[in-house]
């Protein structure tokens, strides 16, 4: 067994020991788990193929209707579920529950994922801050529109299926879930950045019309990585619709400037466009989130806001940029000295 | 010989300058044509018109036979129709190797083959590839650390590792190294013969061109002005005129 195969043996090890060696922490980290799923997602648009998104959060708010609509849907009509003047008490047995789950998780997944497939060709005809602008402008949308859809609770939002699980053991599950996705998510990404498929994207970021010149699939390729995000970030969106038990739709499923911005700042922490940079970024970031919103409670969002002047103005290429900048053969990076000098 | 790529009546201007008017010209294949004329006279905006990177404002544009005049740049050059850019394009943070392998000709890959790690082959082929321009000591290092007549060198190589029928090159020896430019006349002569891609080449260089191509068409304010035989276009008092009022 090489050094990395150990290192990762151990973190896989750690992944699973967490919630029995510290119970106490098991929300935090199922959280830590959801920040480095959306921050990864997030980065395969954002810093592989240079695409910034602001509205990824469309998929999380989707995927939680989606699995929601999928794990009542399959027993009970949706509307009838949803209808506020309804008295009689609709409830899902133990076995419904988890086939719901089963059933709602990916299929958010896939909803979300073929939904970025169709609009993504609208999008990618924009560039730089308009792509930016026009995915943040279709989540806040997508929030009010979401709204004033009474079959989905409309603005009450909705209620998802009571879990059979007594509560400490319904969040480990969640835990679990997150950071099964969390890890298949790293170990898929780690193999895409090797494919052509990664370097093309990458070529994307680097010179989009150098790409187009050498007839690179462009469009194509936009549209499958975002939509292979989505899927992932649906599918951790239907897990937290299952974690909440309820939700609304502006201020928990779209919820643009909480984890929609989250997602961006964990990135920008770690380093754009690197495997790790969002993993090490989500991390620092959620641990500096909790110290703020435990300790600063009424100032955490100036520190925030803090933190994203500080990330931007200095800090441009996070932690991973650092360590290439002063350490570029721990990348393999090499330049021609000679050329560079003169 | 039959024509591959015929130009016939193209039009472009941009606002009020009329760049390119009712050029027609054709390039032969498995040949080199060259195309000269004087800064500003609309060689790149041909060149650009060709490979789709505008829309042209009339006349046609075909590629072995199809009109590609509406079609887009990527569409384009997976029909084997590529380009090099006068500025020079390469990714600068990635190294020469990476460079080559992103320039694996997409064409020929199914959407499978793109999900599949590079193969030895590939990097085999990039690393003679760098070889054969001269690159082969740089080839781990960034290229965007290199000269600029060795990024020039390193965007030929990464059009011959993508496999044209036709390839297109922008001033290939415009910043390169003057005791380089023999080496490279004999570079791109072989990539005709050699690897049998038809070179169409817009040189400011008289020398260059005259010694490399069959055929030469010379512009002049955006309209064709002369074209023929290196030795024909050499001795043609249009052409000297318009190079000498140029300078
Ligand atoms: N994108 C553009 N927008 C406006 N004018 C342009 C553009 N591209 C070229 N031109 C103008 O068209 C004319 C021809 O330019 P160009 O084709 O680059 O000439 P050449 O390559 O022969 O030096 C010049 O007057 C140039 O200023
Ligand atoms: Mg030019």
């Amino acid at each position: 067994m090489s050094r990395n195969h150990l290192f990762y043996a151990v973190l896989l090890a750690a992944t699973i020991a967490a919630p029995f060696l510290f119970p106490s922490y098991t929300a935090f980290l199922a959280t830590l788990w959801l920040f480095i799923i959306v921050a990864l997602t997030w980065d395969m648009t954002g810093g592989q193929m240079g695409y910034n998104s602001l509205g990824n959060i469309f998929f999380y708010g989707t995927g939680m209707y989606a699995g929601a609509v999928i794990a009542i849907g399959l027993y009970f009509p949706v509307g009838e579920w949803t209808d506020a003047s309804r008295t009689e008490v609709l409830t899902v047995t133990g076995g419904q529950y988890y086939m719901g789950m089963l059933l709602g998780i990916p299929g958010a997944g896939l909803f979300c994922g073929l939904c970025a497939y169709l609009i993504g060709p609208l999008f990618f005809g924009l560039r730089g801050p308009y792509f930016a602008i026009g995915t943040l402008g279709l989540a806040i949308a997508a929030g009010e529109i979401v709204s004033n859809i009474e079959w989905l609770g409309g603005g009450q939002g909705i209620s998802m299926p009571h879990s059979p699980l007594h509560p400490d053991f319904e969040k480990v599950l969640i835990y679990f879930l997150y950071a099964g996705l969390g890890v298949v998510l790293f170990v898929f990404l780690k193999w895409l950045y090797s494919t052509r498929f990664g370097a093309a994207i990458n070529a994307i970021r680097d010179d989009e019309e150098k790409a187009e010149a050498m007839g690179i699939h462009t469009l194509r390729y936009k549209t499958l990585t975002w939509a292979i995000s989505a899927v992932f970030v649906g599918m951790a969106g239907a897990i937290s619709a299952f974690q909440l038990i309820h939700f609304e739709p502006l201020e928990t499923a779209y919820q643009t400037i909480n984890l929609g911005i989250f997602m961006v700042v964990c990135v920008l922490l770690g380093g754009k466009g690197t495997l790790w940079g969002p993993v090490v970024g989500a991390i620092l970031f959620h641990v500096f989130k909790e110290v703020t919103w435990n300790y600063f409670l009424g100032g955490q969002w100036v520190a925030l806001g803090l933190l994203i002047v500080v990330i931007v103005v200095f800090f441009q290429d996070g932690l991973m940029g650092y360590l290439k900048h002063i350490r570029p053969d721990w990348f393999g990076i090499r330049v021609d000295e000679k050329e560079a000098d003169a | 010989m039959s024509a591959i790529i015929d130009v016939s009546g193209v039009s472009k201007s941009f606002g009020g300058v009329k760049a390119n008017t009712d050029i027609s010209l054709t390039v032969e294949k498995g040949g080199i044509t060259g195309l000269i004329g004087p800064n500003g006279s609309g060689k790149t905006t041909l060149f650009n018109s060709i490979v789709g990177y505008h829309p042209i404002d009339g006349g046609s544009i075909k590629f072995e036979g199809q009109e590609i005049s509406k079609m887009l740049v990527p569409e384009i050059a997976r029909l084997g129709l590529l380009r090099t850019f006068q500025q020079t394009r390469i990714y600068g943070e990635m190294n020469c190797v990476e460079n080559m392998l992103i320039s694996l000709p997409h064409r020929k890959l199914s959407l499978r083959d793109a999900f599949k790690q590079n193969t030895a082959e590939d990097s085999e082929k990039a690393i003679h590839l760098l070889d054969f321009v001269g690159l082969f000591e740089k080839r781990f290092l960034q290229a965007g650390s290199l000269s600029f007549g060795q990024q020039k060198l390193l965007e030929f190589a990464m059009a011959l590792m993508n496999e044209p029928t036709v390839l297109l090159l922008d001033e290939p020896t415009a910043g390169i190294n003057p005791t380089l430019i023999n080496g490279l006349i004999d570079r791109l002569r072989r990539a005709n013969t050699e690897f049998g891609i038809t070179l169409f080449i817009i040189e400011h260089n008289m020398r260059v061109i005259m010694n490399m191509a069959d055929t030469i068409y010379c512009l002049a304010h955006g309209q064709m002005l002369a074209s023929g035989k290196p030795e024909d276009i050499q001795d043609d008092q249009r052409v000297i005129d318009a190079y000498l009022g140029a300078h």
